[in-house]
């Protein structure tokens, strides 16, 4: 075991999928010199060389758009957008034809792309630079969307990412990288949890709570402080968010009767809307209360000043928690 | 061990040449000159600039107060009164000048570096502190000054600027007395997509802008040379319209080439690319370290190219201005340089319900309801505090 940040960890992931398949390839705005602005890249360019850690021009429908053409050719890109707000000018090219050719083509084609996204807030920053776009992409048909939490998942889930035949969005909590855990960098990833599965993180039999990314830690903190006041929650690392991994949802919250989905993004339309409606559908009959929500209002993120009140936190949590008895 | 071989062994299995040889340079282009580093004026046949020797004091001032704001938001963001600041240092003859060659009708569209800009279009160095602070997204009203809001998402607001200039011509705008519009960007912005389609926007549609870039040599850590291998100004050939490369630390340059370039925008000749040649003396942002990635020799070498100090000496030469002249710059910079720390210092933080504000024209059900549950949780703390 050796204890790592967030950052380091998915840095020594990358370093892995490099070393393991020659085909992969990093490209993105300032990922070599520089090692990227959150230094996940830091030192693969001068490991591996400029032909396989590109520093891109500035634009991001070229990053993915030439990521799909390199990946026609057999090759497979770990793209970095540089913030979540930054994705947008590579959005038609996400939607329009990563998730999309393979459909197109009946199945020859594989696009093992994936696209790196530090997403969230929290970070006191200026505009465009605190989002979380992933219900846009768990929209999106033909991607595969995951997020990990902490290092451990962050080193493992990369690599899985990175072997993926499909194209994968994959979002790091960027408020979390700098956040340490021990990480087994040692035996390989052949026990690791699939890509596609949530993890149950604290168990517990009173209230599900179901969250990923950065609210792993705050959901975490919170199921500690609720059980000070007695309560049981069973905290739920969804993991990957497309496809959502419904068996194990279904089985936490059939044994707790309740649920509280958190995530910073939007609550409107977001992956706490459609995890709602699926538990409504097949758990309806276990269910003590409705499904709540914790995330943010329908609003832009606003100004970093107010950023405390818009993102969710422990009393956010408490709160919802609480209510889920109140039925 | 095992693991170092292993990563050799994927190296050499995809060793790709580079693209091109980076000492195949293109020839150097003409720079338009008017004010030597050492603070010579140089007279140049297309760019007669006829300046009274009050305007160029007043270049000199605006130079040095811009710098001291600047240098005044770097330390408060080091004091953590602002989140981040993006400096200007180096490329404030590029921003004064060109944002002295605006008249009050034409309109602006800055990046999130155009301070100098702001300066000169008179809006409040305040409503630029908030943005930094992490108070307001900006938060001004773009008709107020003509200068639009700062944008962040690189190279978007040049297709604003071109749309304006758009609405420009439609309005019959365009003519004797007519207005134009002025985008700024940077190099590395050269490469998306959007500034390229601006540029074919403005260009089949004769618009009146001007597309200013400051090419400060870096974005981030990206050199030049991954955004262009064709000096920038040369882009403009091939969308029709014509481009000019300037001197972007002669502040008496930038002046007369965009004065030139907005005056015929104005009349109707169309689009002009203006490739301000300068350098990021500072960091990308302070959250940046350009030690990990450039070689202070470059840095080094620019100084010698200080786009104020050239002015002055250029004032003293030429017997345009007494000591007490530069004294009295100083003493107002750091009197403006004070008012500003202080006034970011006793800034507010923005009410927590006013983030619900301004989503749309009008407030829907949908968001009130949301706004006022939000209200209510907020006074259940105030509720619990009074009932300790
Ligand atoms: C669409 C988009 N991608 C990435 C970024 C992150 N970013 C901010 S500034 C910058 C470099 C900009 O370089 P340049 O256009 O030369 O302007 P400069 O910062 O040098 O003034 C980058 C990549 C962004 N703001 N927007
Ligand atoms: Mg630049």
């Amino acid at each position: 075991m050796t204890t790592l940040t967030l950052s380091r960890a998915l840095n020594e992931g990358l370093r892995k999928a490099l070393e393991n398949n020659p085909k992969a390839l990093i490209m993105g705005e300032d990922v070599g010199k520089l090692g990227g602005v959150f230094r996940v890249t830091d030192g693969l360019q001068k490991d591996f060389g400029e032909a396989r850690v590109i520093d891109t021009p500035l634009a991001e429908s070229g990053i993915i758009g030439t990521a799909i053409g390199l990946a026609l050719r057999g090759y497979r890109p770990i793209c970095e957008i540089q913030f979540d707000g930054f994705v947008f000018p590579a959005f038609d090219q996400i939607v329009s034809q990563l998730a999309k050719m393979r459909y197109r083509s009946r199945g020859p084609v594989r696009l093992p792309v994936v696209v790196r996204i530090p997403f969230g807030g929290g970070i006191g920053a200026v505009e465009h630079h605190s989002e979380s776009p992933e219900a846009l992409f768990a929209h999106t048909p033909g991607l595969r969307v995951v997020s990990c939490g902490g290092p451990a998942d962050g080193y493992a889930m990369i690599q899985q990412a990175a072997e993926s035949d499909d194209p994968v969005i994959f979002f790091e909590p960027k408020r979390r990288y700098w956040d340490k855990a021990d990480v087994d960098v040692e035996t390989g990833l052949a026990d690791a949890l699939p890509l596609a599965a949530a993890r149950v993180l604290i168990p517990g039999s009173d209230v599900t709570v179901l969250c990923y990314g950065p609210m792993v830690r705050t959901c975490s903190e919170a199921a500690v402080a609720a059980s000070g006041d007695g309560r049981s929650v069973e905290v739920v690392d969804l993991r990957s968010l497309a496809p959502l991994d419904t068996a194990t949802i279904f089985a936490s919250v059939r044994k707790t009767g309740r649920c509280v989905v958190v995530h910073e993004a939007v609550v409107t339309g977001g992956i706490g809307a459609e995890i709602a409606a699926r538990i409504t559908e097949e758990c309806f009959y276990s269910l003590e209360a409705p499904v709540l929500r914790v995330g943010a209002p329908t609003t832009p993120y606003p100004p970093s000043r107010l950023e405390e009140h818009y993102l969710p936190d422990l009393d956010r949590i408490l709160d919802a928690v609480d209510r889920t008895f109140g039925y | 061990m095992a693991v170092k071989d292993a990563g050799r062994a994927a190296r050499s299995a995809s060793r790709v040449p580079p693209a091109r040889e980076p000492e195949r340079q293109v020839e150097s282009p003409e720079l338009i000159q008017l004010l030597t580093p050492e603070g010579e004026r140089v007279e140049h046949p297309d760019y007669p600039l006829d300046v009274s020797a009050a305007e160029v004091r007043g270049l000199y001032r605006d130079l040095v107060i811009v710098r001291r704001i600047d240098f005044e938001a770097i330390a408060l963001q080091r004091q953590g009164e602002l989140g981040i600041w993006a400096s200007l240092l180096g490329q404030e003859a590029a921003q004064v000048g060109s944002g002295r060659a605006l008249g009050p009708r034409d309109m602006a569209f800055p990046t999130y570096r155009e301070h100098g800009v702001a300066w000169c279009r008179g809006l409040d160095p305040m409503k630029l502190f908030e943005l930094f602070r992490g108070v307001s997204h900006g938060g001004w009203d773009p008709t107020a000054h003509n200068f639009h809001l700062y944008t962040i998402v690189i190279g978007s607001q040049t297709l604003h600027a071109t749309g304006y200039a758009m609405g420009i011509q439609r309005d019959g705008a365009v003519g004797e007395d007519g207005a134009a519009v002025i985008a700024y960007f940077g190099d590395g912005a050269t490469s998306q997509g959007d500034v390229n389609e601006a540029f074919i926007w403005a260009s089949v549609n004769n618009a009146p802008v001007v597309f200013f870039c400051q090419n400060n040599q870096w974005a981030i850590s990206e050199p030049l040379e991954r955004q262009t291998r064709t000096p920038l100004y040369r882009r403009a050939i091939g969308f029709g319209f014509p481009g000019i490369r300037v001197d972007g630390n002669d502040v008496l340059a930038c002046l007369a080439v965009t004065r030139k370039a907005m005056q015929a925008a104005r009349e109707g000749q169309g689009p002009t690319l203006i490739e301000a040649f300068t350098y990021r003396m500072g960091a990308h942002t302070t959250t940046d370290d350009p030690t990990r990635y450039r070689l202070s020799a470059e840095l080094e070498s620019w100084k010698l190219k200080d786009p104020i100090e050239r002015v002055k000496q250029y004032l003293i030469r030429t017997q345009q201005a007494e000591m007490s002249f530069f004294d009295k710059v100083d003493a107002e910079a750091a009197q403006i340089g004070a008012s500003v720390r202080t006034a970011c210092q006793q800034m507010p933080d923005p009410e927590p319900l006013s983030m619900f504000d301004d989503v749309l024209t009008s407030q829907t059900r949908q968001l009130a309801d949301e706004r006022a549950e939000f209200a209510a949780y907020l006074d259940s703390f105030a509720t619990a505090e009074e009932g300790r």
